[in-house]
């Protein structure tokens, strides 16, 4: 931009006019920081002093520099229209991390014109973003799946008055709900099984103007991005429609676990050991004719039935499901009741290893064991079915610590098995390797979504198949934007959480064809404008990009090249970080804008014994704590100088590099836990920084410089007394190795 | 009695669950033990049972009739209450384990020569005789009760609190010939005999 004119405000509201000497911070600005307007006001943010900045803006100043609070304090006061805007953190991160002494002063001086020099330096670097002019802008939702998940957020986005495409497999509505004879009880008092409700809820379904229901379909093609996703429906007859839609719930359910796979416990070898699944067609078809249930092997009379729960379940041995399924203690307490109200004489005993019954199951339990139900803690070894019929349940009375425990001439077993999600094609690993779940072994996944990503045709799964999410923060957000999961996909739940988990991702939905209607980024930058952007000349076509997106958000053009899909994106800046010939950038954020301000600060020589040190603070976690840490009053070195960046997976190694050979003393790196219990909120970053820095010895060694000049650590928001202790820690471990040669080159 | 002390139960049914709740002073609250062991852990006494009342609980629920009513557990329960404070299902445990007992020795079925049985049988017959506990009876009785040997030894090992209490005159010593029992003997007696007729009926046991 041939006219850029700077304006640099410093404030002195908050203690910053007493504790700094904001005079010459002004003329940092101005001779440094090469700023065309400096000025300094008493309380920058109240109304006469953003008038003022206003007032220079409208005069032509186009970037402005912000030396007062937080950049996450005072957004509204400070967020000029189209301009760039620098924060310089002052407050929170300078003289509230200083202690308030004379002897103090000179370096919370000094520690306050090098951020001052560096806010010059990226506003230089920087420019108010504008919105992505390829965004999408159609708004109906699609639902992928018509369970109770699937319906219920058809509904949701109906009501709220967005159109919806609702795609079942199976010739009906209704799921795996209308299959069962009744449901756990979702009001008070529960104590009763309650009716499912679900052909009302089909009905209304069906009847909704704003619901367009095909039926006997399945996605088999679907590209493009949040606003614009196009999307191939295809029946069971072969003829496909394509649909354009804005965003995308899949609710795609579950699979009981294949009952086959525990010979052990008698299924397949009798009719008289069913799985929960099994139980429910008998109570339906015992219901439907008016009768009671009766032994599915000879007709009888039942009056003993044994549930045995976490039946290939929890299982530490790997061979059948790790998880809980989290329903079936309630559920097989459904099922005894069934017995008990045909017959209060029956035996029922559920024998469990830990009954969990989430939600309002605690009194459900109670009614249970009011009615008669029999609870037993013990482990179920194995189940025999003699010719007449009748079983005998051996298992180890946990309670009793009696091993060789049975219950005899029992007429019904009841397998409590798991719940396996319909998550597609797990498309992190190859099928035939070993961490296949166990549950899929030698059954063909078949994708539900069939993406026509780079990266695979379904969304990535976390664990044992269930889909990857933001546990935390943002459960129905997958790693594909647009497409939110919700149910038992999402992790095993009960009808009542899918309920919850069905309005949520339809909600989600909603935000996410409103934000891409107006070329905005999704959480956790929701209303960013800025996209990526690449060089194309400068790209040598690694695919480094395409391959680290946490998000699929890049696919590759018919040349080859990285093809941005930036509804889909957003906006952590793996991206950039990721590329090695840093060709990736953002209008607003560029390894240009960070790598200018690790250069503009001012390197004291060798024998200063005023050591620097860079931070690179992930913006969502642990800039926060450090602002935290400085409200809280907890003091650190004074040596530290920190850049709040996107996502530690916006690192570029050039960076810390650059930061090496200007003489930095030490580089830090502060982001968020990564493994399978991430708190990344760009689920990736961290991870794949965390690569990148166990690659940074390398460099070290090329540099001739120590291991610790490089440090990583994981931190949370919350670790609001630890950040300073760590930034200490390490600025006695850099004054124990000395000072960095690379100074006053 | 009838055939019921004989009663056999089958493992893991409701059968015996069934007979304690219609026999055994709150009964009816054993099914809804949830089998966490906080009576276990709280009782004072706890590691002097052979079963602590979680596992009575459970024993009852597996139909083991024979091992739950001979054992002497619920007889070591000291009515301190602390399992029905801290039972989380606000289970009467104290009176169950009572209930139990009573039971048990209503069956011929309670350890012959368990103390706690001994004494409290002991008790019962003093109070019912005249409506009030003869008080120099009754622990003369039960220091006596194995005989004149160990009676000495007993009532000279408790010498200084017999002093002590003679002294606060807390024990009258003169309670054999003194005595005198409440107002209306025989109207207590009837009372009692009633409700034993009335409880006999209800729990099946016969006349």
């Amino acid at each position: 931009m041939a006219d850029m004119k700077i304006g640099a405000y410093v404030c002195q509201g908050c203690g910053l006019g007493e504790r700094l000497d904001t005079k010459a911070l002004t003329l940092v600005a101005q001779k440094e920081g090469k700023a065309h307007v400096v000025r300094e006001h008493e309380f920058l943010c109240n109304a006469q002093g953003v008038a003022m900045i206003q007032k220079d803006i409208d005069e032509g100043v186009n970037r402005v520099v912000i030396a007062a609070c937080s950049r996450r304090a005072k957004t509204e006061a400070f967020g000029f229209e189209n301009v760039a805007v620098a924060r310089v953190n002052l407050r929170e991160q300078v003289i509230w991390a200083q202690p308030a002494t004379d002897e103090a002063r000179e370096l919370t001086q000094e520690m306050a014109a090098d951020y001052v020099r560096m806010g010059c330096a990226e506003a230089k670097k920087v420019v108010a973003p504008t919105p992505n002019a390829e965004h999408g802008t159609d708004k109906r939702v699609l639902v992928v799946g018509g369970g109770i998940t699937g319906m219920t957020a058809a509904l949701e986005a109906a009501g709220a008055g967005y159109d919806v495409l609702l795609v079942e497999k199976t010739g009906a509505l209704g799921g795996y709900m209308a299959k069962l004879h009744k449901r756990v009880p979702y009001q008070e008092p529960f104590a009763d099984p309650q009716a499912t409700g679900i052909e009302g809820l089909a009905a209304l379904v069906s009847q909704d103007p704003h619901i367009k229901v095909y039926l006997n379909s399945t996605t088999t093609r679907t590209s493009g991005a949040p606003g614009r996703f196009s999307v191939d429906i295809t029946t069971e007859s072969g003829q496909t429609a394509t649909e354009n839609v804005g965003a995308i719930v899949m609710a795609s359910g579950f699979s009981p676990y294949n009952a086959s796979k525990l010979p052990e416990l008698g299924y397949g070898k009798s009719q008289n050991v069913v799985d929960q699944a099994g139980l429910e067609d008998l109570a339906r078809a015992a219901a439907a004719k008016g009768e009671p249930m009766r032994r599915p092997s000879d007709g009888k009379e039942i009056k003993s039935v044994v549930f045995v729960q976490c039946a290939g379940q929890r299982d530490a041995t790997g061979t059948h499901l790790k998880y809980c399924s989290g329903h079936c203690c309630n559920t097989s307490m459904k099922q005894a009741m069934y017995f008990k109200e045909q017959n209060p004489d029956i035996d029922t005993a559920i024998i469990y290893t830990d009954l969990r019954t989430p939600g309002n199951g605690e009194d459900f339990y109670r009614s249970a064991q009011r009615k008669g139900v029999i609870f037993t803690k013990g482990k179920v070894g194995s189940i025999d079915v003699d010719g007449a019929g009748s079983a005998t349940v051996h298992f180890h009375d946990l309670i009793l610590d009696d091993k060789a425990a049975t219950m005899q001439g029992v007429d019904l077993v009841v397998l409590a098995t798991g719940q396996v999600p319909n998550s597609g094609v797990n498309i992190d690993i190859p099928p035939d390797a070993e961490d296949v779940d166990a549950a899929k072994a030698g059954e063909h996944a078949v994708s539900v979504l069939n993406l026509t990503y780079r990266q695979g045709p379904d969304i990535p799964q976390l664990k044992y198949g269930f889909t990857d999410s933001h546990f935390i923060c943002f459960p129905y957000e997958t790693r594909r934007t647009g497409i939110y999961a919700a149910g038992p996909v999402r992790r095993p739940m009960d009808i009542t959480q899918a309920v919850e988990d069905a309005t949520g991702a339809a909600l989600k939905a909603i935000q996410a064809v409103e934000n891409a209607s107006l070329g905005r980024a999704a959480h956790p930058r929701s209303g960013d404008l800025s996209f990526p952007t690449f060089r194309r000349e400068g790209c040598t076509q690694c695919k480094r990009c395409t391959v680290e997106c946490p998000f699929g958000a890049i696919d590759e053009d018919e040349q080859r090249y990285p093809q941005f899909n930036e509804s889909r994106c957003r906006r952590c800046g793996t991206c950039m970080g990721a590329c090695p010939v840093r060709v990736i950038s953002f209008e607003n954020y560029s390894v240009d804008s960070v790598g200018s301000q690790i250069k503009a600060i001012d390197v004291p020589d060798e024998f200063s014994e005023k050591p620097r040190i860079l931070l690179l603070a992930c913006e969502n976690d642990a800039y926060p704590a450090l602002d935290m840490a400085g409200v809280a009053g907890h003091t650190s070195s004074a040596f530290i100088r920190t850049i709040p960046v996107r996502c530690l997976g916006s690192v570029n190694m050039i960076w810390i590099t650059d930061a090496l050979n200007s003489g930095y003393d030490g580089v830090m790196l502060m982001g968020c836990r990564h493994g399978d219990e991430y708190q990344c909120h760009f689920v990736k970053g961290s991870e794949l920084a965390s690569y990148r820095m166990s690659k940074i010895d390398d460099t070290l060694k090329n540099l001739n410089l120590e291991k610790d000049r490089v440090r990583a650590l994981e931190v949370a928001i919350a670790d609001i007394g630890r950040v300073p202790a760590l930034i200490n820690d390490y600025a006695a471990k850099i004054k124990e190795i000395g000072m960095s040669p690379f100074k006053g080159f | 009695m009838g055939d019921i002390n004989t009663a056999m139960a089958e493992q893991y049914r409701n059968d015996f669950l069934k007979e304690v709740e219609a026999n055994v002073e709150d009964g009816q609250w054993v099914k809804m033990c949830m089998q966490c062991g906080v009576c276990s852990g709280s009782c004072p006494l706890g590691p002097a049972w052979e079963h602590p009342p979680q596992e009575i609980f459970m024993m009852i629920r597996a139909g083991r009739r024979d091992e739950v009513l001979k054992s002497e557990s619920m007889w070591m329960c000291t009515s301190c209450y602390n399992c029905i404070v801290r039972c989380p299902r606000e289970l009467p445990i104290t009176h169950i384990m009572h209930g139990l007992a009573n039971y048990a020795h209503r069956l011929g079925l309670a350890p012959k020569m368990n103390p706690t049985r001994r004494f409290a049988k002991k008790f019962w017959n003093n109070l019912a005789k005249t409506g009030r506990v003869n008080e120099i009876e009754l622990s003369v009785g039960l220091y006596f009760m194995d005989g004149f040997k160990t009676g000495i030894a007993r009532a000279w090992a408790m010498k200084d609190i017999g002093i002590g209490m003679l002294k606060a005159k807390r024990l009258n010593p003169f309670g054999f010939v003194t005595h005198k029992g409440c107002k209306d003997k025989k109207g207590i007696q009837r009372m009692l005999k009633k409700a034993r007729e009335i409880e006999d009926r209800r729990k099946g046991f016969a006349a």
